[in-house]
């Protein structure tokens, strides 16, 4: 066994757009262990939401994350319309997969330009980039915002996507599946990186099934599961598509599948402008009074796998208990398998893989021994120590009696 | 010239702190360094290390986990040191201003220099606000 080296990556690394702390334990230039650390991200999510109106909760859930800022408020108006028993209109279940799509492509793209940034290939990083720009725009022509697009309410959504506009985002599709074509011409036929993401990062079926793995990270594994088609929502069961899987598990075999998810998702909003151009503008939001007491769950297919919520109503205008999980939650978990064996410089590539996003996973706290800075209290000792200050109490209070 | 303005007359070289944040104004300002908008053009550079820096743009909510490590950044980079918050929440907390994890908006914890608003910023406002600063005079 030789000397074993800690590298840390972050919590402010330049490398991460987001905090969070990797330890990458290795020898050598191989990685043995890897740890990771959260909580620089945390934001009491679930607390705040139980403070708020279910009409400001949308709000709320959207800055969960910025990136999949349409999956939150998706689920959650899943989980809400659950609990009222409402079935929106047809024309606000179109423009719900509309918006939900056109982030699915934007993520992506935004995920192929961060892993070519990781690879070293910056052309990658400024193409992919350039080309989201464009669907960007046709958010804030759709929605008024470039990111957060406050397009959700419970009973449809809040704005129409008007007829005139719908030229716009068919021609802007057409382009967007050329430059596709050309990012995967120029991407998949290159035998470098070929050889920097084929056998890198590997998951296999069974190890995708241990740590419940979503998302592009377990089609890429063979692994058939896509809520949008198991547990249909909006307007997914009206429209044509199909769920794109790979065999492999690598690096590569993820990229294929997001480049090919691109397709599919400009494919499902040409269907949908094209049913919404036939149907008549306006009755895109029902009018909700009150919601009844009850449980509700909503799931969403983020671009980055399933996002859950749990939604406990009791009658009153805010929600009594809201839980949620998010995709990389169980995606980030599939490090200890992908990483361990591989050499640092793999290793990175293979974190950027499953296209982790932290700000959607911070839903705990920690505790942090100050003096040595390492350890960390488990559930127990927590709990151990709130009982001894519990205890302190009572018998400072019998004092003063 | 005074000795502010001698430092901040070339290229500034910015550093960038992403707080508890969503994500959004992160994207936006790397945004900014890609070819549509292309800060590079003013000689303005994302660094790897806030020694290097000339900039320190916060972004997101400020927890109570990153509260000490924002004053240790801001110790350790050379003076003078321009602060930008940015976004809602790191102007003054935005939505997340009521969580009990809120360590208080940036301005409290550093001097901050400008503030860009907006959920999250258009990155032409990045830029404006960015540019103006450093056209600033003293």
């Amino acid at each position: 066994m030789g000397r074993k080296t800690l590298i840390p990556i972050g919590p402010y690394h330049p490398l991460q757009e987001e905090p969070e702390l990797f330890k990458l334990y290795c020898d050598g230039e191989i990685v043995t262990d890897i740890k990771w650390e959260t909580g620089y991200n945390h934001r009491g999510i679930e607390k705040l939401s139980e403070s708020k109106t279910y009409d400001q909760v949308f709000f709320l859930v959207e800055r969960i994350c910025g990136i999949c800022s349409t999956s939150h408020p998706f689920a959650f108006a899943n989980a809400v319309e659950e609990i009222a028993g409402i079935e929106i209109t047809d024309r606000a279940k179109y423009i719900r997969s509309v918006i939900g799509e056109l982030e699915r492509i934007h993520s992506h793209l935004l995920w192929v330009g961060l892993a070519g940034h990781f690879l070293g290939y910056n052309t990658v990083f400024m193409w992919a980039w350039k080309y989201r720009e464009p669907v960007l725009d046709l958010f804030e022509m759709i929605t008024g915002n470039r990111n957060s697009y406050a397009m959700f309410k419970v009973g449809g959504v809040r704005r129409d996507i008007e007829n005139h506009k719908i030229p716009a985002i068919r021609k802007e599709m057409s382009v967007i599946r050329k430059k596709v074509d050309l990012l995967t011409g120029a991407v998949m036929d290159d035998p470098v990186i070929h050889a920097r993401t084929k056998g890198v990062g590997v998951l296999s079926r069974q190890d995708i099934l241990d740590y419940a793995a979503v998302g592009p990270t377990a089609r890429a594994s063979g692994v058939d599961i896509d809520v949008r088609r198991d547990d249909p929502y909006a307007a997914y069961p009206l429209v044509n598509w199909k769920v794109i899987t790979a065999q492999a598990g690598d690096v590569f075999a993820k990229a294929e599948v997001r480049l090919l998810e691109m397709y599919e998702s400009a494919s499902i909003i040409e269907q949908c402008i094209d049913a919404l151009e036939k149907m008549e503008e306006g009755n895109v939001a029902l009018k909700i009074n009150d919601i009844p007491p009850g449980i509700g769950t909503g799931r969403a297919e983020a671009p980055r796998g399933e996002v859950f919520h749990f939604v406990v109503s009791d009658g009153s205008n805010s929600p009594a208990r809201h839980k949620i999980r998010a995709p990389s939650y169980t995606n980030i978990a599939t490090f200890k398998k992908s990483c361990i064996g591989q050499t640092i410089a793999d290793a990175t590539i293979s974190l950027a893989a499953v296209d982790p996003c932290y700000c959607c996973t911070e839903r705990m706290a920690a505790a942090y021994d100050v003096s040595s800075g390492e350890k960390i209290l488990s559930a127990n000792e927590l709990i151990n120590i709130s009982l001894k200050r519990t205890g302190e109490i009572r018998k400072s209070n019998a004092g003063h009696e | 010239m005074g000795f502010k303005e001698f430092c901040f007359r070339k290229s500034l070289w910015v550093f960038h702190f992403g707080g508890a944040s969503c994500n959004n104004c992160d994207i936006e300002i790397i945004d900014c360094l890609t070819p549509r908008h292309d800060l590079e053009r003013f000689g303005i550079l994302l660094v790897g290390s806030i020694r290097h820096a000339d900039v320190l743009l916060v972004n997101g909510s400020i927890n109570r986990r990153d509260k000490d490590r924002l004053l240790d950044l801001y110790n350790q980079a050379p003076k003078p040191l321009l602060v930008v918050a940015i976004g809602a929440c790191g102007c003054t907390g935005g939505i997340f201003a009521e969580g009990n994890t809120f360590a208080g908006p940036v301005d409290k914890i550093i001097p901050v220099d400008a503030y860009i608003p907006g959920c999250p910023p258009k990155p032409e406002a990045i830029i404006s606000g960015i540019v103006k600063l450093a056209g600033k005079k003293g």
